[in-house]
C-alpha cells in the first residue's frame, strides 16, 4: 500500500470476448511493438563504457607531488584505519641523493594492498595525512591467481608527472577536479 | 526400359529440378535468417540490442550458430531406439520442406522460345489438401523422435504435440472450406488468380483468416502454443535427448514450417504474389521482370507474417494445456463452423 | 516397361512387404509404422489411377489422424515382451480358423467377379478428381453418404457420453 499501486484482484468469470483472449492479446502486442521504437538502454560495452561516479571508490593509487616525488611517508595510519587489514608496508629512511624520489625523510620501501581483502571503503584515503593514497575511478581487473590480487607498490604508484604526463593525468582522473 | 527413360521430357525435369533446388535453398536461407530475426526482434521488443558481434550488425550470427551445431558431439542415448531416433528429425525436416511444392511463388515466366515456365513445382488438382496431408504426416517427426528418445519428458512432449496438432487441424480445415467456397477450386494457382480478379480473401474472410492464423501458430508449435517444447515444464520437450545437427534439424524444421505456413497464409488470404491496389498487367513489363516483381511481393508479405509470428512469441505467455484444448475444441471449431455456414448462406443469396 | 508399370510394381512390392511386416513385427510400434508405410504405398496406387482425392484423403485421415491415435495409445501402454500376456493355445487355433474362413470368403468372392475383364484406367480417368467425385457423392450416392455421416455423429455422441461419465 505504500506505493499506492496495489490492485484488487478481479475474480469475475470471463466474458465471452475475454475468453477468446483476443482483445487482451492485441493490447499486449501494442505494448511490445511500442518498445520497438524506444531508445535502447544497452551500452556496447567494450567500445563504450559507462563513466564512473565522481565519488566512486575504486582501485588505490599512491600519489606523487608535482615534481614527481612520492608523497607516502609510511606512517602506517592507513593500515591502522583499514577495517579489512588489507594494507601492509615497510618503512625505510631516505638516503642523501634520493631527494628527487621521496618528498620526506621516510618513505615506504614496500607497500602492498590485498585486493581480495580490501572492501573499498576509502578509510585509508581519509586517514592519510599526506594525501598519499586515494581511491581512483577504476576497478580491480580479474585475475587467474590469488597472487595477482596482491598489488605491490609498483602497481599502485601513479605515473611520473614529468616523464609520463599523459598517463599521469589519466590516472589522476576526475579526482583532480573535485579536490 | 532405357528407351522409355529417354523419352521423358528432360527439359521439364531440369526445369523442375532447378525450381525445387531453388525453393529448398530459399527455405534454408529464410529459416537461417529467421533464427537471427527471432533473436533481434526479441531483443528490440525487450529494449536490448540483440546479437551484433559476428559481422556487421551480427549478420553472420546464423552461420556461427549453424557451425556450432555441426561441430557439437553427436550423442545417441544408449537405451534409445537408434533407427527411429535418427528417423525422427529426418521426417520433421522432410515434411517441412515438402509443403512448399504447391505454392505459386511468382507469375509464370515465359522464355524467348515461347514456352511457359510456371513458378510452382506442381500445380496439382488437390493443391491445398496436399499441404494438409503433409502437415498431418509432420506429426510423426515429433512423435517418433519423442518416443525413440526413451525419456519420459520427451514422450509427454511428443504426445502433447501430436494431440495439439491433430486437434488444431480440424478448425484449420473448417476455416479453409469457406475459402474454397469462394474459389471453387483446390488448386493453389486458381486460388491466387481468383484473388487477383475479385480482391483478396481477407476482405471476405476476416474471421476465417483469424482462425487459420491461430491454428497455424499451433501447428508450428509456436508460442502461445509451444507446449511440446515447454522449457520450464518438460526441460526442452521432444528434442531433449538430441544434440548436434539432429537437434539442429528439429529447430530448423520449426522455422521452415513457420516460413511455409506464412507462405500458405499469404497465398490463401493475402493474394499470393498479387500487388495490392494496382493492375500490374497493364504496365507492360516483360515476363522476367514481372516474375521477379511478383516474387519479391510475395516474399515481402511472407516476411511480414514471419515478423508477426516473432512478435506474438515475444508478447504472449504460454497457454495452459486445458486452455489450449478448450480454445481448440470449444471456441475455434464452433466459430469456424459458423463462419462456414454464414459464408455459404451469403454466397447462395448473392447467386440468386 | 513404362514408368507407370515400374512404379506399379515398386509400390505393390512395398505395399505387400510392409503389410507382412505389420503382422510379423514383434514391437507394436514397428507394426504401426509399417502400417503407415502401407497406407502410403496404397496412396501411391491411387495416384497411379489418377484418383488424387482418394490418395490425399487416405493420407490425411488414415496416416495423419487415425494412425497417430494408434501410436498414441501404444506409446502410452509401453508394450514390451515381458508385459505381453501368454496366449492360449485354443485362442491361437480359433484365430487361425477365423482368418482362414475370411481368406476363403474373399477368394471365393473375388473368383466369381468379372474383375479380370475390367481394365483399370491408368493415368487418364478423371473420376477420382475432386469435382467429379463430389458430384457423384452428392447426387447418385447422397443417401448412403448422409447415412454414414449420421453414423459418425452417433459415434461422436457416444464418445462424448463415455468421456463425460467421470
Amino acid at each position: 500500500m505504500l506505493t499506492q499501486r496495489a490492485k484488487q484482484v478481479d475474480r469475475k468469470p470471463m466474458t465471452f470476448l475475454e475468453s477468446i483472449y483476443l482483445w487482451n492479446i492485441l493490447k499486449g502486442m501494442g505494448i511490445t511493438i511500442s518498445h520497438l521504437f524506444k531508445k535502447k538502454v544497452t551500452i556496447n560495452y567494450p567500445e563504450q563504457t559507462r563513466s564512473f561516479s565522481k565519488v566512486w571508490r575504486g582501485l588505490h593509487v599512491l600519489n606523487r607531488d608535482e615534481a614527481g616525488r612520492e608523497n607516502c611517508t609510511a606512517c602506517g595510519l592507513c593500515a591502522v584505519a583499514c577495517p579489512a587489514e588489507a594494507i601492509t608496508m615497510e618503512a625505510a629512511e631516505r638516503l642523501p641523493g634520493e631527494e628527487h624520489l621521496y618528498r620526506e625523510e621516510k618513505y615506504a620501501a614496500k607497500y602492498e594492498i590485498n585486493m581480495l581483502r580490501c572492501i573499498f571503503c576509502g578509510l585509508c584515503e581519509e586517514a592519510c595525512p599526506k594525501d598519499a593514497i586515494y581511491l581512483s575511478q577504476s576497478i580491480a581487473p580479474a585475475n587467474y591467481g590469488r597472487k595477482g590480487f596482491i598489488y605491490k607498490k609498483e602497481d599502485l604508484l601513479i605515473p611520473h608527472p614529468k616523464e609520463e604526463p599523459e598517463a599521469y593525468q589519466k590516472a589522476l582522473g576526475e579526482k583532480a577536479t573535485i579536490n | 526400359m532405357i528407351m522409355t527413360l529417354i523419352a521423358v521430357d528432360w527439359w521439364l525435369i531440369l526445369e523442375k529440378g532447378v525450381l525445387i533446388g531453388g525453393i529448398i535453398g530459399l527455405s534454408f536461407f529464410i529459416a537461417m535468417y529467421t533464427t537471427y530475426a527471432e533473436r533481434k526482434v526479441a531483443a528490440w521488443l525487450q529494449d536490448r540490442r540483440g546479437p551484433n558481434r559476428a559481422g556487421p550488425f551480427g549478420i553472420l550470427q546464423p552461420l556461427a550458430d549453424g557451425g556450432k551445431l555441426f561441430f557439437k558431439e553427436e550423442i545417441i542415448p544408449l537405451a534409445s531406439n537408434r533407427f527411429l531416433f535418427i528417423l525422427g528429425p529426418a521426417l520433421a525436416m522432410i515434411t517441412a520442406l515438402l509443403t512448399s511444392t504447391v505454392i505459386p511463388w511468382a507469375t509464370p515466366f515465359v522464355t524467348k522460345g515461347g514456352s511457359v515456365i510456371p513458378m510452382q513445382v506442381a500445380d496439382v488438382d488437390m493443391g491445398i489438401l496436399l499441404v494438409f496431408s503433409i502437415v498431418s504426416v509432420g506429426v510423426y517427426g515429433i512423435m517418433i523422435g519423442g518416443w525413440a528418445s526413451n525419456n519420459k519428458f520427451s514422450l509427454i512432449a511428443a504426445i502433447r504435440g501430436a494431440s495439439q496438432m491433430v486437434s488444431y487441424e480440424l478448425p484449420m480445415g473448417l476455416a479453409l472450406i469457406a475459402v474454397l467456397f469462394l474459389t471453387g477450386s483446390l488448386k493453389m494457382s486458381e486460388i491466387v488468380t481468383n484473388q487477383v480478379q475479385h480482391g483478396w480473401h481477407i476482405i471476405y474472410q476476416p474471421l476465417g483468416f483469424l482462425i487459420f492464423f491461430i491454428c497455424a501458430l499451433a501447428e508450428c508449435n509456436r508460442t502461445p502454443f509451444d507446449l511440446p517444447e515447454a522449457e520450464n515444464e518438460l526441460n526442452f520437450g521432444y528434442h531433449q535427448e538430441y544434440s548436434s545437427m539432429k537437434l539442429g534439424f528439429y529447430l530448423f524444421a520449426e522455422y521452415i514450417n513457420m516460413f511455409i505456413s506464412s507462405a500458405v497464409m499469404v497465398t490463401l488470404y493475402f493474394g499470393g504474389y498479387d500487388i495490392p491496389f494496382v493492375n500490374e498487367t497493364s504496365w507492360g513489363l516483360n515476363s522476367f521482370w514481372m516474375s521477379f516483381l511478383s516474387f519479391s511481393v510475395i516474399m515481402t508479405k511472407i516476411a511480414f507474417f514471419l515478423f508477426v509470428f516473432l512478435w506474438i512469441r515475444w508478447t504472449i505467455p504460454r497457454f495452459r494445456y486445458d486452455q489450449l484444448m478448450n480454445l481448440g475444441w470449444k471456441k475455434l471449431i464452433p466459430l469456424a463452423l459458423v463462419n462456414m455456414i454464414i459464408t455459404a448462406a451469403v454466397i447462395l443469396l448473392l447467386n440468386k | 516397361m513404362s514408368i507407370t508399370q515400374i512404379l506399379f510394381w515398386f509400390l505393390s512390392v512395398v505395399a505387400l512387404f510392409s503389410a507382412l511386416m505389420v503382422i510379423s513385427s514383434k514391437n507394436p510400434i514397428y507394426s504401426v509404422l509399417w502400417l503407415i508405410v502401407t497406407f502410403f504405398s496404397i496412396s501411391g496406387h491411387y495416384i497411379l489411377l489418377n484418383a488424387q482425392f482418394l490418395a490425399i484423403v487416405n493420407i490425411i485421415v488414415y496416416a495423419g489422424a487415425i494412425m497417430v491415435l494408434f501410436l498414441f495409445v501404444i506409446m502410452l501402454m509401453n508394450l514390451n515382451k515381458e508385459t505381453e500376456p501368454p496366449k492360449n493355445r485354443w485362442l491361437k487355433m480359433a484365430g487361425a480358423v477365423a482368418g482362414g474362413c475370411l481368406l476363403l470368403v474373399l477368394v471365393a468372392a473375388l473368383k466369381d467377379t468379372d474383375i479380370k475383364q475390367q481394365h483399370a484406367l491408368v493415368n487418364e480417368g478423371n473420376i477420382g478428381l475432386i469435382k467429379n467425385l463430389g458430384k457423384e457423392l452428392f447426387t447418385t450416392y447422397v443417401v448412403p453418404f448422409e447415412i454414414s455421416s449420421i453414423l459418425f455423429l452417433s459415434a461422436m455422441v457416444g464418445a462424448v457420453v463415455i468421456g463425460k461419465k467421470e
